[in-house]
């Protein structure tokens, strides 16, 4: 858990799989309450940043180059 | 309708004669769903939008009517002098005393070698395991990139970067432009895929083509691109077509859409579906922390009355209790033993009395001590004429002296 960035630099599947396993680490396993409400509210940073990310998101869309299409053909050759 | 006997007297209409026929015929299976193949001459098509011709070939001719209604929906209709491939059902006209082919699709022979092809490459590929379903790779649920392959001028690419927009803009979608129809088309889809593989990495791939004729859509039968879409690293999902299109790129993809909208609706999640996950998530979150403080104020309410009841307050109480009784008893004890003793103690008085000296004193004895010494004389020896001595009776004391000493 320690290993991901910052909530706020996470992309939406890392925050929402560390959500997951906070809630689901809250259901299953007793806690000390001060490390129990630490988690809830990293859980609810990481809920508002997976609703940040879904309403903010625009689609971005880049095209391949004719060089990144030509590539293969001359690796190929190289490689032959 | 009863079996005719062949031998018999009574003659049959030929309205009766060409109903048994045609019952006869309509009743056969194989008639009912058939394909022929022949060569169309005598094409017509008069005012009523029906379309009448002759499929012939060396040996036979079979008449052939396409309805108007089937016409209107058929992607090919018949030219005098086309070897084509017509399938419908053998029906008879009554009143023109004919069998016919009611048509309802036609195809050119062309096609049909085309389709012949389809199925020999579809075996082989096929017996090489290529579409085997343990090949099939599941496809990730969040995808960060999305490879695309198809023409970047098409309506296809349109209908997944909306689909993609309305559902999942979390994603980045890489396009690899290639022809999706001509001759060209096979090597250029190859091409976007290996690129696609060599320099993105995408997280899916969408190779897909609008709707067309089986020629248009014919690249991808290509050989080269089912193997391509096999090997590709990233899983592939195709959308070629229509709903009723296979095409081989279909079968060797991980998984098959019936068109490109669909393709990209596979390829991601639908934002509000996230949004109720996510919802869900938060909703358990703030339930379980809930729960978990019911949990902590319950223990608490038990140890309370835990600590209750090992409170120093109850032994002390209960102590206090247990010196009242000590006391009283011991207040009880007490008075006894006084009362005891003082009836001892009026036994040893009266004993005393008996035993002090005044009782001897009242009996005449005296008590001679010297004087000023005060100590008692006991022997004659003690005193010499002319010491002085104190002489205590009964009633009072007295001096005296010595006049006289009788030693033994």
């Amino acid at each position: 858990m320690s290993a991901n960035p910052p909530i706020e630099e996470m992309n939406y599947e890392q925050a929402y799989a560390e959500l997951e396993s906070i809630v689901a680490s809250l259901e299953t396993s007793q806690r000390p309450l001060e490390e129990a409400m630490a988690l809830f509210e990293r859980g609810q940073a990481l809920a508002a940043r997976c609703a940040t990310l879904l309403d903010k998101a625009e689609l971005k869309i880049r095209q391949l180059s004719g060089e990144d299409l030509q590539g293969l053909g001359e690796e190929e050759e190289s490689e032959e | 309708m009863e079996q005719i006997p062949l031998f018999h007297l009574q003659f049959l209409t030929v309205s009766e004669l060409t109903r048994y026929l045609r019952q006869l015929i309509e009743s056969d299976e194989l008639l009912q769903e058939v394909w022929v193949e022949g060569e169309v001459s005598n094409l017509s098509r008069p005012a009523s939008g029906h379309i009448y011709f002759t499929l012939k070939d060396q040996g036979a001719s079979l008449r052939c009517v396409i309805w108007r209604s089937t016409a209107q929906r058929l992607r090919l209709l018949p030219q005098d002098g086309a070897l084509v491939q017509a399938h419908g059902s053998i029906g008879v006209y009554e009143a023109g005393g004919q069998y016919q082919l009611y048509a309802d699709l036609i195809q050119s022979a062309g096609e049909g070698a085309l389709f012949q092809e389809f199925l020999r490459l579809k075996a082989l590929l096929e017996a090489e395991g290529l579409f085997a379903p343990e090949r099939k790779r599941a496809i990730p649920p969040w995808p960060r990139q999305i490879g695309i392959v198809t023409s970047p001028t098409g309506a296809a690419l349109q209908d997944m970067l909306n689909t993609l927009r309305r559902r999942f803009p979390l994603a980045e979608v890489v396009l690899a432009p290639a022809p999706v129809q001509g001759d060209e088309a096979p090597a250029a889809i190859v091409a976007a895929l290996q690129a696609l593989n060599r320099t993105i990495h995408p997280d899916v791939i969408l190779v897909a083509r609008g709707g067309g004729s089986l020629e248009d859509l014919w690249a991808f039968n290509d050989e080269r691109v089912a193997r391509a879409i096999a090997a590709s690293q990233a899983p592939v999902i195709t959308g070629i077509g229509h709903e009723t299109d296979f095409t081989l790129a279909d079968f060797a993809a991980d998984l098959r859409a019936p068109t490109p909208t669909a393709a990209a609706e596979l390829a991601a999640p639908n934002r509000e579906d996230l949004r109720l996950a996510l919802a869900e998530q938060s909703g358990a979150l703030t339930r379980s922390v809930r729960s978990l403080l019911e949990t902590f104020r319950f223990r608490l309410e038990g140890a309370q009355s835990q600590l209750q009841r090992y409170s120093p307050l109850g032994y002390i109480r209960s102590e206090r209790q247990r010196l009242d009784d000590l006391g009283r008893y011991a207040g009880r004890s007490i008075l006894h033993r006084l009362s005891l003793q003082r009836a001892l103690l009026s036994g040893v008085h009266m004993r005393l009395n008996v035993l002090s000296p005044q009782s001897a004193l009242q009996r005449g004895f005296a008590i001679v001590t010297r004087h000023p010494q005060g100590d008692l004389v006991r022997s004659a020896a003690q005193v010499a004429p002319g010491t002085e001595l104190q002489i205590r009776v009964a009633e009072g004391s007295f001096g005296a002296k010595v006049i006289d000493q009788f030693s033994e």
